[in-house]
């Protein structure tokens, strides 16, 4: 059990330090507001020797995610970092480090997607690479996003999973907010991710592998299925693992986190940093005898869509809360995955969705108090006037 | 320096089979190049032709690691093998030596994996980048690449009735290496195997990065026999299109001088894709070929300082 006292971290330093704990083989990594910090905090641990780790300086992220796939395959523990145009300049080797079954471990500040340009929070960035075959983890706060990149490192290497985890914070809200946190010894950290050793190794010269052929009809829907088999089985290997991890160091962590939530009749569904406002939201409410809770979601992929159900059906009206927008005009894609999660149960909940903070606007308690009225208007009998409606916008 | 003789008896490190078009030059370069490897190699290679005739799966050619990412990435790929390489050598995890070769074709060397090329050469990893350069896009059906000659024909700079061929001149990416002062940078041609084993040998044992262009003629892209393809590339050489030479450190050297230089003609007329210039009506642009080839050929020879 970490006992240790808590010390002050931005949630970009409680990333960094996270990685110099675990001391990755290999880093290849390229700066980015408002992710820069972890690429440079990490750059100082090189340069003063506490890590073992190759740092390769790439000259773009893309270049950053085909090093780390290269350096994977080559058998090492490899890690990164970036943000918003960052990833989405990944993407394409986002699809192909899980294709390739790279456990890599990526630091992803959620921030706005260009145009306009933006360096503030939203989710888009994370949400476009949401199908792209890596496990990602959503971040409260600092204590989480620190709490989270040790998990993932058991995540991704496990063998039943090896896929690529990116754990996520909110951009500058949590990125550069000072925190306390519970920080664990690096032995605690060494002790609970273990060695890593690769199924496979290019370096291994006498059993040569190729890596990265080419698939016709024949073969690539088979590979596709096993990787869609690898991300079920993640399930439960991160119910394990945020298990195991309670158990030693005495914070829990499952698929999401409820709130108030198992008498509630009406409740939020949300991502990340909105979290604590929220939460802010429902004790107020319920002070005034609203029975209103909360649902923060942690897991987004694999998407935990039994469980969610089981945990909302209760529920006479439900707001799902997008930081992102699909454009769909169906509703952003947490919103999407929700309503069809809940779409099996006998009886459904109502279900709206807000668009909300997009490019860093705040969201304040009276927001989120008013969405909970809505849903109180909702659940008494009232209509769903707009299923799918922008929050905090001028319009 | 092995003999043909000794290089002979060693291990083919890539195997028959492979997909590749009768009379395609690329494999012939890989075989080469891994004969000339006197430590184990991990190999990357570009999307493209290599790539997709000889990992088919559940098929390989391949008797040496290899891995390829994407089309633009050869060169951070096997970067970061090689530091995959670094770090764990250097914790006492692995023991081998190793030397790490990125093969690309022109479209991913010249032109969509040159930031990523630039970038692994100014980054001074431990690697060998071999262009494999067949002037075009061939993979994907002969489109123009910047690696494509004035004049040419290819599906995307086609000699129409109006535009006969191409309208740039090629991008010198030789000298685009040699500006990233690499400790060494040559170009050679599949036609000259002890040239090009030397020099893989050379780059092999040069402490950093090091590159290579390497002349692949391309018998559908260009249109000639299958039989034709080392002739077309020696061809290439005698009339100083394609020089051999290598910069060791910034010093240049002319690895091999033609006793005559061909006119450029002989060579251009063996190709179907340059059909269209031999046309009454198209004589200045055949010239056009010519003056540029001297003149490129003459600073070439100040460099080396060749008479």
């Amino acid at each position: 059990m970490a006992t240790k006292e808590l010390v002050a971290r931005t949630g970009n330093e409680a990333m960094a330090e996270a990685m110099r704990q675990i001391n990755p083989d290999v880093v290849a990594a390229y700066p980015i507001t408002p992710a820069t910090e972890i690429v440079q905090l990490f750059s100082s641990y090189v340069a003063d020797g506490l890590v073992d780790t190759e740092f390769v300086t790439v000259e773009s992220e893309h270049s950053a995610m085909s090093a780390c796939v290269g350096a994977s395959t080559a058998g090492a523990r490899v890690m990164t970092g970036t943000s918003s145009q960052g990833l989405i300049l990944m993407a394409e080797i986002l699809y192909i480090a899980a294709g390739l079954r790279c456990p890599i471990i990526l630091a992803e500040v959620n921030r706005a997607l260009s145009s306009p340009i933006n360096i503030h929070c939203d989710h888009s960035d994370t949400m476009s690479v949401r199908d792209s075959g890596w496990i990602q983890i959503f971040s409260e706060n600092s204590q989480e996003a620190y709490d989270n990149m040790i998990q993932a490192v058991r995540i991704g290497e496990h063998m039943d999973v090896r896929l690529p985890v990116m754990v996520t914070t909110d951009g500058f809200i949590i990125s550069h907010g000072l925190e306390a946190i519970s920080m664990l010894e690096d032995k605690e950290v060494q002790d609970f991710i273990g060695p890593y050793k690769a199924a496979y190794s290019l370096l291994d010269v006498e059993k040569p592998i190729t890596a990265g052929g080419l698939d016709f009809t024949d073969y690539y829907f088979e590979h596709r299925r096993q990787t869609a088999q690898a991300m079920k089985n993640a399930k439960k290997v991160i119910l394990e693992v945020g298990r195991e991890f309670g158990e030693k160091f005495g914070r829990n962590y499952g698929f999401f986190e409820g709130y108030k939530l198992d008498d509630a009749e009406i409740a939020l569904v949300l991502l990340g940093s909105t979290a604590g406002t929220a939460r802010v939201a429902v004790d107020q409410l319920r002070e005034a005898g609203v029975k209103c809770g909360l649902l923060k979601l942690r897991v987004f992929r694999p998407f935990p869509a039994e469980e969610l159900a089981e945990a909302l059906k209760h529920l006479k009206a439900i707001a799902v809360m997008d930081r992102s927008d699909s454009l769909s005009t169906a509703g952003g894609p947490l919103f999407a995955e929700v309503r069809s999660a809940l779409y099996d149960l006998p009886e459904r909940p109502a279900i709206v969705n807000y668009i909300y903070g997009l490019g860093g606007r705040d969201i304040t308690v009276e927001d989120l108090e008013g969405v909970y009225r809505e849903l109180q208007r909702i659940s008494g009998g009232g209509q769903v006037q707009e299923t799918i409606q922008y929050l905090g916008v001028r319009e | 320096m092995a003999n043909l003789k000794q290089l002979a008896a060693r291990e083919d490190l890539l195997t028959g089979g492979h997909r590749a078009c009768a009379g395609c030059a690329a494999p012939i370069i890989v075989r080469q190049v891994l004969l000339a490897a006197e430590h184990p190699v991990v190999v990357g290679s570009a999307t493209g032709c290599l790539e997709v005739t000889t990992t088919l799966f559940p098929y390989t050619a391949w008797k040496v690691p290899f891995i390829h990412n994407a089309f633009e990435n050869a060169a951070a790929t096997i970067s970061g093998v090689e530091a995959a390489y670094q770090s764990l050598k250097r914790q006492g995890k692995y023991d081998k030596e190793v030397r790490f070769i990125a093969f690309g074709g022109d479209g991913g060397t010249y032109d969509i994996g040159l930031q990523s090329l630039s970038g692994a050469m100014e980054r001074g990893h431990q690697m060998l980048y071999i262009c494999y350069d067949n002037h075009a896009y061939m993979n994907t059906g002969i489109q123009r690449s910047s690696a494509t000659p004035l004049g040419a024909h290819t599906t995307t700079s086609p000699a129409g009735s109006v535009i006969p061929g191409k309208k740039q001149y090629r991008k010198d990416l030789t000298a685009i290496m040699v500006a990233h002062n690499v400790p060494y940078v040559a170009q050679t041609s599949v036609s000259h195997w002890r040239d090009l084993t030397s020099k893989v040998k050379k780059a092999l044992d040069t402490p950093g990065p090091s590159f290579i262009n390497i002349l692949s003629p391309c018998r559908l892209g260009w249109g000639f026999r299958p039989e034709d393809t080392i002739e077309l590339a020696r061809e290439a050489v005698e009339t100083c299109f394609w020089p051999l030479y290598e910069v060791e450190n910034g010093v240049y050297k002319l690895t091999y001088k033609p006793r005559e230089k061909k006119p450029v003609v002989e060579w251009l007329k063996k190709q179907t894709r340059f059909r269209h210039l031999f046309k009454p009506g198209n004589e200045e642009l055949l010239a056009k070929v010519q003056e540029h080839v001297d003149a490129e050929w003459e600073k070439l020879l100040q460099k080396c300082e060749v008479e």
